[in-house]
């Protein structure tokens, strides 16, 4: 199947995600974030979703001025791709779209129902992608880990 | 605080799982020092899987576990292996097998074993922070590096974070793949546990004593890691309870700040 090989530096360096850490300074203040409903938001977005799509999904216009938002890479994982959009407002994560997820399985539907919402909370609450590594970790969470980092490098935000 | 410094992170599908790094390095030209290093690091994880897949008819282990090799015939490696599995299934009593369910499987050994030798690579290559995770067990090097456990009810989620040097974090359990831990003693999957994490120096030895610590159930289990001071144990039983070791330091999902520095640090005696 997948006989992937790295044979070459050039190789390795295309698929190489740079992607820089932000500091963790300056995250006190995110109790407020949380009750702001981003995170039900987020749930919405995984719950609702009728299978994968790489279509935008709604919710594009936060509203107010000085919002934005910044879609991640689609991140492959062993149940299918991974994607993420952050709205940004007054450079604070206010909500996090999940615009692709796997829905094949039902395995699969559980981590859609569950997993991401959980994850956007916390992304949302800590204002990145604030762990490095997971034990026990499913293929998914970490696509969503990476899809995520790859927005927040794009937004700049802190 | 960690010394500031992009993070690369790179993803190889090997060993029917996924390796992930996130390399720290400073300095212009980073990733392609980074990517350089790498290199070596997946060839040689996917020379291992060569050697070692039972999936692979071909394999060195296949063909020795059908008696087409012999020992001295396969790659030095793997009479390595053979050694340190039954190293641990020595010291837990029985409960390792390189054998599990009466076909040889030393897998249990070579993944984490596999993990361990790519992040000594990096080390050895300069690269002294970093984290290496293969299919969900994770060996840091450097620090302090933070290392969620996942929730095995909520699968995506995690139970807590901690956070230190140079630690290596196993977790066995039936969240990801079902029960495929044999109780070495009955042929028979554990069932006891529904996760078991396992926090040492080195990988490969603290992988393999998870899968150990899983088939003995939750008592023994602990009891086991109790008795080890380089070991440390978080374990969720399958109505949730959670149990572990008096050293488990531990934090609670991140909710404010997850800066590091907050975290409680697992200490565990210095890396032998």
């Amino acid at each position: 199947m997948r006989r992937a090989v790295v044979t070459s530096t050039a190789t390795v360096a295309g698929v190489i995600l740079l992607l820089s850490l932000k500091p963790h300074a300056g995250t006190a203040t995110t109790a407020q974030v949380i009750s702001t409903g981003g995170g039900a938001g987020a749930t919405d977005s995984a719950g609702s979703g009728s299978g994968p799509s790489a279509g935008p999904a709604s919710g594009a216009g936060a509203g107010s001025g000085g919002s934005r938002t910044v879609t991640g890479d689609a991140v492959d994982t062993r149940y299918g791709p991974v994607q993420v959009r952050l709205s940004l407002s007054g450079g604070r994560i206010s909500r996090i779209d999940v615009l692709q997820y796997p829905a094949g399985s039902g395995h699969d539907r559980r981590i859609n129902a569950d997993a991401l919402p959980t994850l956007n909370q916390e992304a949302i609450a800590a204002q990145s992608a604030q762990i490095d590594a997971v034990s026990g970790a499913t293929y998914t969470s970490d696509g969503y880990t990476r899809s995520l980092q790859s927005a927040l490098d794009r937004a700049g935000t802190r | 605080m960690n010394p500031a410094g992009p993070v690369i992170r790179h993803a190889e599908h090997v060993m029917g799982t996924v390796f992930s790094f996130a390399v720290r390095s400073t300095g212009a030209g980073a990733e392609v020092g980074v990517a350089e290093a790498l290199g070596p690091v997946v060839r040689r994880l996917h020379r291992i899987d060569e050697v070692f897949s039972t999936y692979r008819p071909q394999s060195d282990i296949s063909r020795f576990g059908r008696g087409e090799l012999a020992l001295a015939q396969c790659d030095p490696a793997v009479a390595e292996v053979l050694e340190r599995c039954r190293e641990v299934a020595a010291e837990t009593g029985g409960w390792f097998t390189e054998r599990p369910g009466g076909r040889l499987d030393p897998s249990g050994w070579v993944k984490g074993w596999a993990v361990e030798e790519a992040s000594e690579q990096l080390r050895a290559a300069g690269f002294v922070q970093h984290t290496v995770t293969g299919g969900g067990d994770v060996q840091t090097c450097g620090g302090p590096w933070r290392i969620g456990i996942a929730d095995p009810l909520r699968p995506g989620a995690v139970l807590g974070v901690l956070a230190g040097h140079d630690l290596a974090v196993a977790t066995s359990g039936t969240a990801e793949r079902g029960a495929h831990i044999v109780d070495p003693h009955t042929g028979r999957p554990a069932t006891g546990l529904l996760s078991l994490t396992l926090v040492g120096r080195r990988l490969a030895l603290t992988d393999a004593r998870a899968t150990a610590a899983f088939a003995m159930g939750p008592d023994l289990g602990l009891a086991w890691a109790a008795g080890h001071p380089e070991v440390e144990a978080l374990a969720v039983l399958p109505d949730g309870t959670r149990r572990r070791t008096p050293g488990f330091a531990f934090a609670p999902p991140p909710a404010g700040s997850a800066d590091p520095a907050h975290l409680p640090s697992l200490a565990l005696p210095g890396r032998s």
